[in-house]
């Protein structure tokens, strides 16, 4: 895919804003595949992220893509799949 | 029976972040009464504030917390770490069901919640916090102290308004009694947002005056109210014979507990008031003549000022003994005034200092020897304290001073 509006460094800006970072996390280090829950991040932490995502870019997104045991990869690729354009049939 | 003993102290009160500050400045009698600078209170009848200043949350939390908690909240979790720290107890080095948390609370995370309804109705419920489900919560102090510390055992948080500081303390000697060794208690309330303001005028007891040497005025034949505050104080309280084990003597026992309830207004029956204080005193088993002094409630309005200094007289006699209200520094801080008096109590105990109350000249009808101007030194073992909370509570709490072991 070659049209992703949503990277890593917004992620960290909206984990940083909604939950606050725990000091023994590099969250600015390789946090891509990393889950959640070993990133100091439990379901709340979760929950206020994606409703933040959502309001932002305008998207909804599903349960499995904020739960704990889901890598920061695996939740920008969610939110990447909702920007994308619906593919012209 | 089994005795409690507070044996770590940790203060955060308008007057002072810590004992030692907190307790210079009430020596002293410097108060910190001011005009409201945390929102703009211009438009409001009311608008003096006993506020703290100088706390940076950021300093003493992790960063993790900040997003989740109301300024009451970050005040308690520090007045924990700090009551830990000088009881000398680590908690990661206790089983984590021999400790409990029982705060008190009068409005729970006002500010923070009235940012969040902000939210929602101006932006949609979309942008409410997810920590709104807890953060204005009035057991979040307890849930967040237990949480940062591995507290697991018997916990809890007692709404009576400011009753609820001293019935905190009292449900904690009752946890104590059942076998939990160490209790986290005390209260800390920090309301001062304009949700707060608003809730507190509903009231009909806060001084509009705007003189801060004038607004809060207890015993004094111009009171006419009294001023708000925030902070409070959070108090370890141990099992006397598991602190004695650990060379601890502590600061003093609770000795006695009473509470009461008002009678119905109009009924023409007497305040409950004077059975609080004779149920403490036969639960300590000691005689009115065996209390040194005695930390008032002090309401600041003539009515209520009235039954309390009756209720006085009439145990002790009049003028028989000293009383003071060194909340007269700080306002009145909701759940956290009486464990604020509490420390205040305990470090009279142990100073041998009875601290004054500050503006007040006492009206000679009240018949109660109000120590005013300087402080008074005076040996003291005992000490009462009394609290009353909005609606007809009535607690006392007398504690005694601990022997060196």
């Amino acid at each position: 895919m070659s049209h992703t509006p949503f990277r890593v460094d917004d992620l960290r800006r909206i984990l940083r804003e909604g939950a606050g970072a725990d000091e023994t996390v590099d969250l600015e280090g390789e946090i891509l595949d990393t889950d959640f829950d070993a990133l100091g991040y439990e379901s709340l932490a979760l929950l206020e992220t994606g409703s933040r995502i959502e309001r932002e870019y305008g998207i909804s997104l599903g349960d499995e893509a904020l739960a704990p045991h889901t890598t920061p990869r695996a939740l920008i690729d969610a939110v990447n799949g909702e920007l994308a354009p619906a593919p012209r049939t | 029976m089994t005795e409690a003993v507070v044996t770590g102290l940790g203060v955060v009160s308008p007057t002072g972040l810590g004992t030692r500050e907190f307790w210079s400045a009430t020596v002293e009698g410097r108060s910190a009464i001011g005009p409201v600078t945390r929102f703009d209170a211009d438009g409001y009848p009311a608008r003096l504030a006993g506020e703290i200043a100088g706390f940076v949350a950021e300093d003493h939390l992790p960063g993790r917390l900040i997003p989740q908690t109301d300024r009451m909240t970050r005040l308690a979790l520090v007045a924990a770490d700090w009551a830990l720290d000088d009881a000398g107890i680590d908690p990661s080095q206790h089983a984590a069901f021999d400790m409990g948390v029982v705060t008190a609370s009068t409005s729970g995370g006002f500010e923070f919640g009235q940012n969040e309804l902000r939210k929602l109705w101006s932006q949609g419920g979309q942008y409410v916090s997810a920590y709104q489900s807890f953060a204005w919560f009035y057991a979040v102090n307890s849930g967040q102290i237990s949480i940062r510390n591995g507290m697991k055992g018997p916990s809890g948080v007692i709404v009576s308004d400011q009753a609820g500081g001293l019935d905190a303390l009292a449900h904690t000697r009752r946890l104590i009694r059942k076998g939990t060794p160490v209790i986290v208690s005390g209260g800390v309330d920090a309301a001062l947002c304009p949700w707060g303001w608003v809730a507190q005028l509903a009231s009909d007891r806060l001084s509009t005056s705007d003189d801060p040497g004038g607004a809060y005025l207890p015993f004094d034949a111009a009171a006419t109210g009294h001023v708000p505050g925030e902070g409070g104080a959070i108090l370890l309280v141990e099992d006397a014979a598991s602190a004695r084990a650990r060379g601890v003597a502590g600061y003093g026992v609770i000795a006695g507990y009473g509470a009461s309830f008002d009678p119905r207004p109009g009924s023409g029956r007497e305040p409950g008031l004077r059975h609080a204080i004779e149920s403490a005193l036969h639960d300590a088993r000691l005689t009115a003549d065996q209390v040194d002094v005695v930390f008032a409630d002090a309401a600041g309005l003539p009515e209520l000022d009235r039954v309390e200094a009756d209720a006085l007289a009439a145990v002790f006699g009049p003028g028989a003994v000293p009383v003071t209200a060194p909340k007269t520094t700080t306002g009145r801080l909701g759940s956290g005034a009486a464990p604020l008096d509490l420390a205040g109590a305990l470090l009279a105990l142990r100073h041998g200092v009875i601290p004054p109350t500050v503006h007040v000249r006492p009206d000679p009808a009240y018949r109660i020897d109000l120590v005013t101007g300087a402080a008074r030194e005076i040996p003291l073992r005992t000490a009462l304290v009394v609290a009353r909370g909005y609606g007809g509570f009535n607690s006392a709490v007398v504690v005694r001073k601990a022997e060196p072991s």
